[in-house]
């Protein structure tokens, strides 16, 4: 299975969370510190690299504050063959 | 970047990290003032991602209502006009008129349209404008704290309706979706919600109908998405899902109300 990450900004995060509640493997918390605005921020806590970049959380996030990457599988480049 | 586990694997299947999704460009950075967790944000990050996919950035003009949405020309890199409270319809109707070759959509609140702006949303639809609607009832006025909507549901609490909206009075609320669905000028009426992944995506892929049935020349577009306010329900944001869920899709049925001839003959509809 391909993994993933995502990365949360932080400053922008309103600490609603609603991306804890699709992530399928249960792997968003709320930070035990404060942002700027007064908000407790979305982490991934990935310990194991559950995460496969599936995007739902993306999805949800009312701030569109969350990037997403994967790995994928690519071909190599007739260089590397 | 994660690198590179080549070594002797006989397929030589190589692995790189890719971004699969980030923040539409069409969105600007201004962080938005919505209370956490309302699908305000929600919903003008699926419109910001059908601009960026459609391409067509530089050529829009947003219509802002008065609501929680006031704001709105911040939060999208687009140009924007602001309207007086209701007027979106007509304002846009002036653009669309001089501009044809700009898209132009207006985004309004149930207060905003289906109250006040009544007159302007039913006169736009007759007249079929080629503009696209985004309609986002979420049952309530938000801006001004919560009072009763034309949409509040039969029994709901709210700021002015204390003890429950009391329909014997007030009428039962009002359904624009079906409204003006039934308006000749009207080329594609639909209802949709964000309430969850599934709906999210339903969403979505109807909003890039609306605008394509605009790029087209095939007239009026109207999406009224159910919406949350998890501050004036007195909720959290994730049982406010659960309301929309629970208490609005049973009144507002999701669903496509009018798609005419000419929309259905659009390429990739909603793709
Ligand atoms: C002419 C005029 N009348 C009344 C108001 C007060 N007012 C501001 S927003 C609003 C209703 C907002 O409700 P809605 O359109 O549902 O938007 P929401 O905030 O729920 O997104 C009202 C009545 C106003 N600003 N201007
Ligand atoms: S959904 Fe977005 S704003 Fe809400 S807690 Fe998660 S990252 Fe923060
Ligand atoms: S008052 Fe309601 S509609 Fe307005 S921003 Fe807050 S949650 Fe959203
Ligand atoms: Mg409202």
């Amino acid at each position: 299975m391909a993994k993933g990450r995502i990365k949360v900004d932080e400053a922008m995060c309103k600490g609603c969370e609603l991306c804890i509640m699709v992530c399928p493997y249960g792997l968003i918390e709320m930070a035990d510190h404060f942002n700027a605005k007064g908000y407790k921020p979305a982490v991934l806590i990935d310990p194991d690299q559950r995460c496969t970049g599936c995007t739902l959380c993306a999805m949800m996030c009312p701030d569109a504050v969350i990037t997403v990457y994967r790995e994928t599988k690519i071909k190599p480049s007739p260089a590397y063959a | 970047m994660v690198d590179v586990m080549m070594e002797k694997a006989p397929e030589k299947v190589m692995w790189a990290e890719k971004m699969v999704y980030e923040r539409p460009a069409a969105l600007s950075d201004i962080p938005t003032h919505y209370c956490p967790g309302c699908t305000h944000g929600l919903i003008h990050k699926l419109i910001g991602e059908v601009i960026d996919e459609l391409g067509i950035r530089q050529r829009t003009i947003s219509v802002s209502p008065v609501g929680c949405a006031v704001f709105m020309y911040d939060y999208f890199d687009v140009d924007g006009a602001e309207a007086a409270h209701g007027r979106a319809p007509a304002m846009a109707t002036g653009i669309k008129r001089v501009q044809p070759d700009n898209i132009v959509f207006t985004y309004q609140g149930d207060g905003d349209m289906a109250s006040i702006g009544m007159a302007e949303i039913i006169w736009a639809a007759t007249r079929g404008e080629n503009i696209t609607v985004f309609f986002v009832n979420n049952a309530i006025y938000g801006m001004t704290g919560g009072q009763m909507a034309p949409t509040s549901l039969p029994g709901q609490v709210t700021g002015s309706s204390p003890n429950g909206r009391d329909v014997e009075m007030t009428g039962m609320p009002i359904r624009m979706a079906e409204l003006l669905a039934g308006l000749p000028g009207a080329s594609y009426v639909v209802r949709r919600s964000v309430h969850n992944i599934q709906t999210i995506k339903q969403a979505k892929k109807a909003i890039r109908t609306a605008f394509q049935v605009q790029m087209a020349g095939a007239g009026f577009a109207l999406v009224e998405l159910l919406s949350s306010c998890p501050t004036n329900w007195k909720m959290t944001a994730a049982d406010s899902l659960t309301w929309i869920k629970e208490n609005m899709v049973p009144y507002y049925p999701l669903g496509d109300y009018k798609v005419a001839d000419v929309v259905k003959t659009l390429n990739n509809r909603g793709k």
